[in-house]
This record gives C-alpha cells, structure tokens and sequence, in this order.
C-alpha cells in the first residue's frame, strides 16, 4: 500500500490542501514589517491593535507596576533586591531583545524567564518564581519591556548554533493527531483565515503579550503548549529545553522586528 | 558472509512491514478497518454501510470531529467563517469520485506528503500524540463514509 501511495505522490497532481497563497495588503506597517517578515500585530484586529497602542489601555501595563516595585523590593536570605545590582530597570534596554542567550554554567540556553530566577536563587537566595506566576510574568514582560521598539537581536552562533538546529527541527515536525508542524500554519499559510483566526507567522516578538483569549498576560511557553493541544499533540513543560530551543529558533526567526512586550493579541 | 546480503534482502522487507505496525499508536492502537488504495482511490466502503450526508454534514462542521470548515470553504452558509487554508469544496463532489474522496480523507498524505491536511483514519507514523487521542483516528469509519457521501453531494451550483 505504502508503495502505491508513493507512486500516487507522484501522480497526485490535484493537491489536498492548498499550498500557502502570498497574502497581499496595501497597509504600510511601518516597522511591524521588516522585509516578508510580519509582527503578530499586523494580523490583529484594529481594536486589538488599538488596544496594545494605548499603554493606558493595554493590560500588560498592570502586571509591569507590580513587578516595579519588586523590582526595588528585597527579597530572599541575602535580602538582596534587583535595583542593588542592576540599579534602574532602564539599564537592561536592550538586553531582553538578545534572549535566549547560551549560559555557560549550564552549557545550553537561557530565557528571560530563568535568567530571573537565576538571579533570584544564587544572588538573592530567594525561591524561584513559578514560570507563569504573576510575578514572573511581569518581571520579565518588564525586563523585556525595557527593549520595546528596538529590533529583536538573537544570536545563533557559536554554542548557541546546536540548540537552534533543535530548535528548527522541532519546528518543521509534525506532531499530534493533526500531524500538523508549526511551519505548515505559520510559514506556509499565514496570512490565511483558519476558521475565524488570521494565522500569523508566529512571531514571538511581543511576549509576555496579553491574549483576549486568556483575559490575561502569558508567557510564550503558554502559548506553545496551547498550540501543541490545538493539534492534539503532547506538550512540554514551560521552561523545558525542548521549548527553549523552539524559543530560540523563533525569536531569531523574528530578528529585526521590533520588541512590542508587552503586546496584545487575540 | 556470502550469506549477508541475502539476510538483509530477507530482513529489510519485513522491517518495512513491521514499522508501520509498531509506530507511534502501539499496541494499544484501534484496529482499524483495512483498506486498498487503487488507482488514488480507496473504492470500497469501509464499513459496507452506506453513508448518511446528513450525518456527514454534521460531523463535517463539528469542531471536535471533521472540522472541515477551519481550513475549507462549503456551502453551509449558517456556519460564519470558512476557512482559507485548503480549497473550496463547493463542488466537489462533482470533480471527485467516492473512492477519491474517501483516500483523500482517510490518509491526504499518500496523495500528497507534503499537506496540512490531517489524516482522519490513520492512527500509524504520528508524533507525540497526546495521550487522549492516542491509538484513535479523528474521526471511526462510519463518519468517513458519511462525511464521503455529504461531499458528493457538493456539486456547486
């Protein structure tokens, strides 16, 4: 049977799904557009887009006021507190915008996310933050934040070059029931409606982002693990290696459009 | 030695037979009916049961079941928001035959590998299935021959 459908492969000349249609709009994007790579933000709905727009009015901003003051706030045995080692949170512009970075110690990749509690647990002898505990979500959507409108800048080479090889062969595995790869809806047929959605090129520029969906902020492992269940497939623990490394090969996939953390998205 | 090759002409084959069956559904995997693929086509009902298009219809729209409608456009207008990704399927029915329609939805691959078109009666050579769908095709073979039977009704206008 198998042999048959090879010999149908080749013949098969009517193709079952479409393959990806360039999607054309007139809309100049500014920066959201570098070249054929597009933000989340240019699929988004105007409100949506309206909403991430307005500071006062994007929910992201609340979780980042608490995070300030924790920011200033000791914490842990060494009653250590951010602002004593980094001084003022603006002194890491463009630092989240380099993330996941290979970390020595470890000898593999580090996110915003666990540099946090790197920090926390050996500098501060605090407990770790839970990877989608309020906390967490706005430290590192703060973090980041301090990044916003500068081009996303990951680097892939040298130790970091197998982990992105990871990184991009998870992207192009099927997986789940649905057999579906993240490339077959967010290379090959975004810009497309699924249903009621817009697929966008997954671009993970704008994480923590909050989701209409969600009604809250969340962290881009969140949304992986949602995507994973979406066609049915096992997911990964936020924080694991498979998700760093799948974290590395997309933010350097969205290298050159701007930090928007925290963005909104539906 | 000189027996070597002949071993591995002997073995290889059956590894090939034995893959498929010992893939990522295991040996808690359904069993499901078998079928002949002909000529791009899977001719003959699974089931040997008619299939209802009423049926079809409805499981065609169902998100948990066909879900048809996230990646095709039908001729449902009730239902809002019709999918882009695959084609138009309004007629359908008028281009493609039964056992077609049927291949085209048990496995999409063996007619193209290279589609986002899930296989909707196919439980072998998946990834990391989660474990509630495990060992289960998307949709048992009496709702494959209904949603064949809806779709030959599509014959656009």
């Amino acid at each position: 049977m198998r042999r048959i459908g090879i010999v149908l492969a080749a013949a098969g000349l009517i193709s079952v799904a479409g393959a990806g249609v360039a999607y054309t709009d007139s809309i100049d994007w500014g920066t959201y557009q570098v070249g054929d790579k597009r933000s989340g933000y240019t699929y988004a709905q105007p409100e949506t887009r309206a909403m991430q727009d307005d500071d006062f009015e994007n929910p992201g901003f609340l979780l980042m006021d608490q995070a300030a003051t924790l920011w200033e706030t000791p914490d842990g045995a060494a009653g250590k507190a951010c602002v004593g080692c980094h001084g003022d949170v603006e002194s890491l512009a463009g630092v989240g915008a380099t993330y996941p970075v290979y970390f020595e110690p470890w000898g593999k990749m580090m996110t915003v996310e666990q540099r946090i509690n790197q920090c926390r647990t050996e500098g501060m002898k605090a407990d770790p933050w839970k990877w989608e505990s309020d906390e967490m979500l706005g430290m590192t959507a703060l973090v980041k934040h301090q990044s916003r409108g500068m081009p996303v800048n990951v680097s892939i080479d040298g130790p970091a070059k197998p982990f992105y090889e990871k990184g991009e062969a998870f992207y192009y595995e099927r997986r789940g029931q649905l057999d579906l790869a993240c490339a077959n809806c967010h290379m090959d047929n975004a810009g497309l409606q699924l249903r009621a959605n817009t697929l966008s090129q997954g671009m993970p520029n704008g994480f923590p982002t909050y989701r209409l969906k969600w009604q809250k902020v969340g962290s881009l492992h969140r949304r992986l693990r949602g995507c994973n269940d979406q066609v049915r497939a096992e997911p990964y623990e936020r924080g694991s290696d498979e998700y760093v490394n799948l974290e590395l090969f997309i933010m350097h996939r969205a290298n050159g459009l701007p930090v928007e953390t925290p963005a909104v998205r539906n | 030695m000189r027996k070597r090759p002949l071993l591995t002409a002997v073995a290889l084959p059956l590894a090939l037979v034995l893959a498929p069956a010992l893939g990522a559904g295991g040996a808690a995997a359904e069993e499901l009916v078998a079928y002949e693929v002909v000529e791009g086509a899977i001719p003959a009902s699974l089931t040997g049961v008619p299939g209802d298009p009423e049926a079809g219809k409805a499981a065609a729209v169902h998100r948990q079941k066909g879900n048809c409608l996230a990646c095709h456009a039908m001729p449902i207008p009730d239902q809002p928001f019709h999918g882009e990704v695959g084609p138009d399927l309004s007629a359908v029915g008028s281009y493609l035959s039964e056992g077609e329609l049927r291949l085209r939805l048990v496995d999409s691959k063996k007619i193209n590998p290279e589609t986002s078109m899930p296989g909707f009666y196919k439980v072998e050579g998946l990834h990391r299935v989660a474990e509630k769908f495990r060992g289960k095709p998307i949709l048992t073979a009496q709702e494959v021959e209904d949603v064949v039977a809806y779709l030959l009704t599509l014959k656009g206008n």
